[in-house]
């Protein structure tokens, strides 16, 4: 099954061959600098220049759409209270600032092998070995985490379809348990083999 | 290869009884099955063979190699092929996750980009090198799974029942691969054809060994013990 996550989406444009640690710094300074847009018209360049990202990246309108959608159910609510609250003009800054730093995050992981974030993770955690701890397994941690989402969504899919399979309506309450026992046996599976190859330390 | 079990039984913590038996083994031979119903207890024997499950009493050794104490040197030897490929996909892309065995051996990047090519080539998957692995066919999965363990070059391949959840068609791709490999294979599984050209068949039952020798006499053993 397919999940909205951002990952990697093969390609050769600019922001494809661009390397990921200038990438990650980037979405920094994106961050950082995001308090700095005060009104609709700077939020509206700063959205403007994302969606020139992904035109350069060629990321299909399809992705970028796909990415919006989730964000929606956050935004939308958020920008109704806002502007009851402080005004259309704070509003749009608010929601436009959210909305332009996700999609630059999105970029970010759509157009960078998670191989290569996980380099710059574990350069970055470099000087931690001085305390005791090892950068390998940090960047293993990250990459795991990122690999368990289609494996859980894929879970939750399974799951659910086994409930309408058998007639029942669909319940949170009796879809948590198999999918903690399930995926505590995925988990079980993956430590074996991580240590299968050889990540057992 | 030389894998020796001496006087070799497990049980799990907590469970009652035995999962395997009073184990006295050696294994040299470049193709081995091992069949048995349910519970029988080679999945664990198979976990045995590479230090996965340290056995609660005897020895077991690759190579001359214990693997109680010598687990991680064992496991360089020693591929493991599980049930599931799911459970053994860590990256989210192909290339990625064959590369992955590669980052602690000391290779160079180009270094690992070429094995990799070499070993997506040779099973069936180049030009997938970027595709997202979760999103692969259940064949391709465990091709993957397979390309990812052999890239590392063991000497031994241990497989534990890795064509149960494939169709006719992925079932005979992983045969082929298994035909075409210089390394020793050790191979569980419930399809008993895929045994018929090996060199020994291992029959569990009731977590002992019951039967020791060639393909044909073992499936007939093992049928006579399903009755």
């Amino acid at each position: 099954m397919s999940t909205t996550i951002g990952l990697y989406r093969p390609g050769t444009s600019l922001l494809h061959r661009a390397p990921a640690g200038a990438k990650l710094l980037l979405l920094l300074v994106a961050g950082a600098g995001s308090v700095l847009l005060d009104t609709p018209l700077q939020t509206a360049v700063a959205l403007v220049v994302v969606l020139l990202g992904y035109a350069v990246a060629r990321i299909p309108v399809s992705v970028l759409l796909s990415s919006i959608r989730p964000l929606l159910w956050v935004l939308v609510p958020l920008g109704v209270f806002q502007t009851i609250v402080v005004g259309w003009e704070r509003a749009s800054v608010i929601t436009g600032v959210i909305l332009a730093l996700v999609l630059v995050a999105n970029l970010v992981t759509l157009t960078t092998m998670t191989t290569a974030l996980i380099d710059v993770v574990v350069r970055v955690c470099g000087p931690l070995r001085r305390v005791g701890v090892d950068p390998e397994r940090i960047g293993l941690l990250l990459n795991l985490a990122i690999r368990a989402v289609p494996l859980m969504a894929e879970l939750a899919a399974q799951i659910t379809e086994a409930q309408q399979a058998r007639g029942q309506r669909v319940s949170v309450r009796a879809i948590a348990v198999p999918f903690v026992v399930g995926a505590l046996r995925r988990a079980d599976e993956l430590g074996e083999a991580l240590a299968a190859r050889g990540f057992d330390d | 290869m030389l894998i020796e079990f001496t006087g070799v039984s497990h049980v799990y913590p907590g469970s009652p009884r035995a999962v395997v038996q009073e184990l006295d083994l050696t294994l040299t031979e470049s193709r081995i099955g091992v069949i048995g119903a349910n519970g029988s207890g080679k999945s664990t024997f198979a976990r045995m063979l590479n230090g996965l499950i340290v056995p609660s009493s005897g020895t077991v050794s690759v190579n001359g190699l214990d693997t109680a104490r010598k687990g991680r040197e064992v496991r360089r030897q020693v591929g493991f092929c599980f049930t599931d490929p799911d459970s053994q996909i860590v990256m989210p892309t192909v290339a990625e996750d064959v590369a992955f065995g590669l980052r602690r051996r000391g290779l160079s990047k180009p270094e690992i980009a070429a094995k990799v090519a070499t070993t997506l080539a040779a099973h069936g998957l180049e030009g997938y090198g970027e595709h997202p692995a979760h999103l692969l066919s259940a064949g391709q999965k465990q091709m993957l799974a397979l390309s990812s363990i052999l890239v590392t070059d063991p000497a031994i391949l241990v497989m534990d029942e890795p064509t149960t959840l494939l169709d006719l068609r992925n079932t005979r791709r992983v045969v082929a691969a298994i035909e075409s490999m210089h390394q020793h294979v050790i191979l569980v599984t419930h399809h008993l054809d895929l045994l018929a050209d090996f060199d020994r068949v291992l029959v569990f039952d009731e977590s002992r060994l019951v039967f020791d020798g060639l393909p044909e006499k073992a499936v007939e053993h093992y049928l006579g013990l399903m009755e």
